[in-house]
């Protein structure tokens, strides 16, 4: 779904990604961990360019999105992304945050898209907060409808850039257990976190970035139980 | 008290001073609201070319800024009034000078309200699919806008005090008119602190009338 050829980038002298080559499959539940300043969220960015690679390719469903002349737009109506921040719009109600886009780009009726945006606030238990602003809610409540923001769009792939890292400890899990069931409905999902407790049981391949570089990756239990190279072993070490 | 109201009635009444104060007021009120409307949009134009990624759009809209701010309000009015614009109708020149002045300030006031929408906002709307300008007209700039309300009420009042400088290419405007009456009267404390009273109760009511508005859109801070 996702193809990543030999991607770089860097930021004037800084060398950000050194070279990634990487595929993901549909239905794949890729999480990306690492150091700061290892490139794992630069390197999410740049799958829908939200960061301008420097070098490289990166095709998605078989086409080359960094060639020119592309329509980035498009291409991002299918990839849906979920910020470390939020980035709830704070002047539009919840409804409107959620059907902005789909209508805006026609692709749904006004009543459809509140239909829909209906339907996903019940599922994350929301309801009652269709018709408020986003100042007035939690964290937690906020990345949920970030989700299901991008959901509206129906994407076939999400990418989350550290979605539980700005959130008080005791609202990680509610966002989590959404996570889980997109990841269970089967959603093609590409998350960087810190939150190992979630690779390990959610993710289908663990990759661990340093030095904008992919240093090791395998499937969850094999990753976290015999790590090979010694600074995963370091990072594990630190971290679990 | 009885010699109070006996002056006033000799310098405004009697006369017939009032009227030269309405139709100095009814020229300030027309200059303003040309040149404010002018300004507005001139402003978002050259705000609009500053955050461009079009590099000549850029270095225009900075001329202008820069050139319009370099310049005393008073020389720019005389240099439209006898070198440009030397002989057409006194009020529309003026109107454009204030105008065209007001815009390079509430240019300046619109980017900075533009660049202070957190960068987050653009990227969620791009991530989303929007187009950049999508994501402009209905992200960006409804936030800024609130965001800038403050500073832009203070250039409207700003812009209605600076007009008293209009006689300087002969507009008859209501500091002009106050200074007509105290020549021909001899009295300058009731026509003068007359044409104060209006410009504060002018700039008052302004304040209330964006103040109410700035409330009104504050609404989605309190949820």
């Amino acid at each position: 779904m996702i193809e990543v050829k030999n991607l770089s980038k860097s930021f004037g002298d800084n060398m950000v990604l050194n070279g990634i080559t990487e595929t993901i499959q549909k239905g794949e539940k890729v999480v990306v961990i690492g150091p700061s300043g290892s490139g794992k969220s630069t390197f999410l960015r740049c799958l829908n360019l939200l960061e301008t690679p420097t070098g490289g390719e990166i095709w998605f469903e078989g086409k080359n999105i960094t060639a020119k002349g592309v329509d980035i737009d498009a291409v991002r109506c299918k990839m849906g992304m979920v910020f470390q921040h939020f980035n709830l719009f704070p002047h539009l109600t919840v409804m409107q945050n959620i059907t902005l886009a789909p209508v805006t780009l026609k692709r749904q009726t006004k009543a459809e898209a509140e239909q829909n945006a209906r339907r996903l606030l019940e599922r994350i238990g929301l309801a009652d907060k269709a018709d408020v602003y986003p100042g007035s809610i939690s964290g937690g409540q906020k990345q949920r409808i970030a989700i299901v923001r991008a959901l509206a769009m129906n994407p076939d792939v999400i990418l989350f850039d550290e979605p539980t890292s700005a959130l008080d400890p005791e609202m990680v899990g509610e966002v989590l257990e959404v996570m889980r069931e997109l990841a269970d409905e089967g959603m093609t999902m590409v998350v960087v976190t810190h939150e190992m407790g979630f690779a390990r049981e959610v993710g289908t391949r663990v990759l661990f970035m340093d030095g904008g570089v992919i240093v090791e990756q395998n499937e969850p239990n094999e990753f976290f139980s015999h790590p090979q190279n010694p600074r995963l072993k370091d990072f594990l070490s630190k971290v679990l | 008290m009885g010699k109070f109201f006996e002056v006033i009635n000799r310098v405004l009444i009697a006369n017939e001073g009032w009227k030269v104060i309405l139709s100095g007021l009814g020229k300030t009120v027309e200059i303003a609201l040309f040149a404010i409307v002018i300004g507005t949009v001139l402003g978002c134009l050259f705000a609009l070319m500053k955050i461009s990624t079009i590099k000549p759009l850029r270095w225009f809209a900075n001329l202008y800024t820069t050139i319009i701010r370099g310049i005393p309000m008073v020389t720019q009015l005389m240099i439209f009034g006898f070198v440009i614009f030397s002989g057409k109708n006194e009020i529309l020149v003026a109107s454009l000078a204030f105008g065209i002045n007001s815009g390079a300030y509430c240019t300046e006031i619109f980017r900075a309200g533009i660049q202070g929408v957190d960068k987050g906002q653009m990227e969620a709307g791009r991530s989303l699919g929007l187009s950049y300008s999508q994501t402009l007209w209905k992200i960006i700039l409804p936030q800024a806008i609130k965001a800038v309300l403050p500073t832009y009420t203070s250039e409207f009042i700003a812009l209605i005090k600076e007009t008293s400088v209009a006689s300087f290419i002969a507009v008859t405007d209501l500091t002009k008119a106050g200074d007509m009456i105290r020549n021909a009267t001899y009295n300058p404390w009731v026509p003068l602190f007359t044409v104060a009273l209006i410009y504060l109760a002018m700039t008052l009511g302004l304040e209330k009338v964006f103040s109410r508005l700035e409330r009104r859109l504050a609404k989605s801070d309190r949820g």
